[in-house]
């Protein structure tokens, strides 16, 4: 995740050498001598305005459009002069208008690639049954249904299964949430994520959305006019440290909160907060609250959760029992939420802080404002540092090769 | 219909020559608009057709009818006229199909692209020219009966089936198509699962308009000594017979109507299941 792409992966699921596309009667190539290496088990994300050359890229992989020049390979293995039509039966294929045959069922579309492959009708069956239900589908109620019976949504995920069929390891995605409403969209999105967490395919994923992009993408690679790679990096790495001004302007405003998206509180160090258990008496409180710079304290009951907030003012009044005194502990979160959800939630709180609990709903520390600061600061910092080291080490092995 | 390069050129010709004489105005229009009938919507064509025949019957019995007329219209010269028009029916719409469909596949493949103007071209000139004209020349160049027929018959019918065959490939989805090359089928497996499958609707409306229309030209066959209908019809015009004029062509509008609701039936039947 964190390594920097000129760095040389192990072997990468998918390695493109030089490939260029260039068409007749036009002087600019479409797409101009391209080198990337794609990691397995990775979705990599081709991002870029329209006509940048992202799809015709990508359509070169599975060589729906043959590259003019370069080359392609896939397992270590130079697929440029392959059978095109054997070479796709092993790339998993999904595009935006999805292209489910109307006329065959659910199950007879799914059966597409295996059929060619010749599978036995039992093994058709089983694994069919199985894709639909990987995608979230109730198999005996879908399997004999047309896709006109379908909703967008569902037929995304027949046209994700359909994609699945023999288990490909390389899987090429063309806008495939494209042409869906933004709600449907997000729930698609999770669920691919979740299943893709499961069965950890090679995904090249291609869309103009670049929060698409940071979303879904483990690399994101960030393509200008004639499918040039402006940055190829992971999202965080592309929106702290965009590589140019176009990839800066690509990235639009917000970047710092679209990267706060891809941080999880568990990265950070939490803040101190005073706390006090349940029960303690009312001077004592007073007198931490008078030392502490924050004005309210958290109490914590029996068990260590959070079970008030109190100020000041709260403690004074003599009239409330001090176990209702001041607010409830307000909304929590896990480590794992993200820290543009903490930071929703500490505009929303009365305190500037969000309180951070581990699964048993123990305190763990709390997030405010200085430290959503200081990690924006720490991850532009760490990610100038890395592409300042990736340059060193550029022109390092770039002094080595002609000694 | 994602248009393709033929697709422009196609639409470039005359539009009244596909719509069929049946009242089918709408060939282009979606397979998915219309859907199955009842059962009992078809019951109604028949039935009709059953009692035009009869009411034909009937005013024949009516009428007092010369010996011209009796040797012109009787039993005997009526089958014999169904059964010659319906074999000249079908077996030139079997032709017609045998032509139009592989030629229509041919020319909507993109190596063909450069012909198409031209086919469709020829297409459009065997529509045109009369089909009395065309029976003339081969009678006079060639030979007479059952054969010539047949010849004018197909050239006279080649084109709804020809132009229909290329609609119908070229309406279908292009996402469907490039789906299925994306995942390795090959184009012929491509042709023959998904995209005549898919075109089937508009072939066979374009089929139905061959057949009627050759029901109708079909009249025309007598004057190569081919039989049919228009035997009666002929023989009334050149004795002066009105009875008999207008027992051949009421019975040749109900021969053109019957085959129409029969394609109709087909229709409905081979339309894929799912559009």
């Amino acid at each position: 995740m964190t390594e920097s792409p000129p760095k040389p992966m192990k072997e990468p699921m998918i390695r493109l050498e030089g490939v260029t596309k260039r068409y007749p009667g036009q002087d600019r190539p479409a797409v101009d001598s391209i080198d990337l290496d794609i990691p397995e088990g990775e979705i990599v994300i081709f991002v870029g305005p329209s006509g940048c050359g992202k799809t015709t890229l990508m359509k070169m992989i599975n060589r729906l459009i043959e590259p003019t020049a370069g080359r392609i390979f896939i397992q270590g293995e130079d697929v440029t002069g392959v059978n095109p039509d054997q070479l796709r039966r092993r790339i998993g294929y999904v595009i935006q208008q999805i292209g489910l045959f109307p006329h065959m069922t659910i199950a007879e579309n799914i059966a597409t690639v295996p059929k060619m492959l010749g599978w036995d009708k039992a093994r058709i069956e089983k694994r069919v049954d199985e894709l639909l239900e990987l995608v979230g589908l109730d198999a005996p109620a879908f399997r004999s249904r047309y896709p006109k019976q379908l909703s967008g949504g569902q037929r995304q995920r027949v046209g994700v299964a359909r994609a699945l069929a023999v288990d490909p390891p390389v899987m090429l995605m063309d806008e495939p949430f494209g042409a869906i409403d933004p709600i449907t969209r997000e729930r698609l999105q999770n669920e691919f994520l979740r299943l893709q967490a499961e069965i950890r395919k090679t995904i090249v994923f291609v869309t103009h959305d670049i929060d698409e992009a940071i979303k879904m993408g483990d690399r994101i690679a960030i393509l200008r006019e004639g499918a040039k790679i402006a940055q190829y990096d992971t999202p965080k790495h592309i929106l702290s440290a965009p590589a140019d001004a176009f990839v800066a302007d690509f990235v639009g405003a917000g970047a710092s909160l679209k990267r706060l998206n891809l941080t999880r509180v568990s990265e950070l160090e939490l803040s101190y907060w005073p706390t006090l258990p349940l029960g303690t008496d009312r001077a004592e409180v007073l007198s931490l609250l008078r030392s502490s710079d924050k004005g309210s304290l958290l109490i914590l009951d029996g068990q260590n959760r959070p079970f008030r907030w109190v100020t000041a003012h709260d403690i004074d009044r003599d009239d409330v029992p001090l176990e209702e005194a001041g607010l409830g502990p307000g909304a929590v979160v896990g480590p794992e939420a993200t820290l543009q959800g903490a930071l929703n939630l500490m505009l929303d709180s009365s305190h500037g802080a969000v309180v951070v609990v581990d699964g048993q709903g123990s305190y763990l520390g709390a997030v405010d404002f200085a430290t959503v600061a200081q990690a924006i600061q720490s991850m532009r910092r760490e990610a100038r540092d890395q592409l300042r080291a990736a340059a060193v080490e550029l022109s390092d092995t770039g002094g080595m090769a002609t000694p | 219909m994602s248009g393709s390069a033929p697709g422009s050129t196609v639409g470039q010709e005359p539009e009244t020559v596909v719509v069929p004489a049946a009242g089918e105005p709408d060939v282009e229009a979606p397979a998915s608009a219309r859907r199955r009938r009842p059962w009992a919507g078809y019951a109604v064509m028949p039935v009709l057709l059953g009692l035009a025949c009869l009411l034909l019957l009937l005013w024949l019995r009516s009428k007092e009818l010369d010996s011209i007329e009796q040797r012109l219209v009787n039993a005997d010269r009526i089958r014999n006229g169904v059964i010659d028009h319906v074999k000249l029916t079908v077996v030139s719409t079997f032709f017609v199909i045998l032509v139009a469909v592989p030629l229509g596949i041919l020319l909507t493949r993109t190596f063909a692209r450069w012909v198409t103007p031209v086919v469709v071209g020829l297409a459009n000139i065997g529509q045109m020219v009369p089909s009395i004209g065309v029976l003339v020349i081969l009678a006079l160049t060639w030979t007479i009966g059952f054969r010539p027929a047949v010849v004018a018959l197909v050239a006279y019918a080649v084109l709804p089936v020809l132009r229909n065959t290329m609609v119908g490939l070229q309406q279908v989805d292009r996402s469907v198509i490039e789906a299925g090359r994306g995942m390795g089928m090959t184009k012929r497996r491509v042709l023959t699962r998904i995209e005549l499958p898919l075109a089937v609707p508009v072939i066979l409306a374009g089929v139905r308009t061959a057949l009627v229309i050759n029901v109708g030209a079909a009249t025309l066959a007598t004057f190569v000594n081919a039989g049919g209908l228009g035997d009666i019809i002929s023989g009334g015009l050149s004795t002066s017979r009105n009875t008999v004029i207008v027992t051949g062509a009421v019975l040749t509008a109900v021969l053109a109507l019957f085959v129409d609701w029969v394609g109709g039936i087909v229709e409905d039947l081979l339309r894929p299941k799912g559009l």
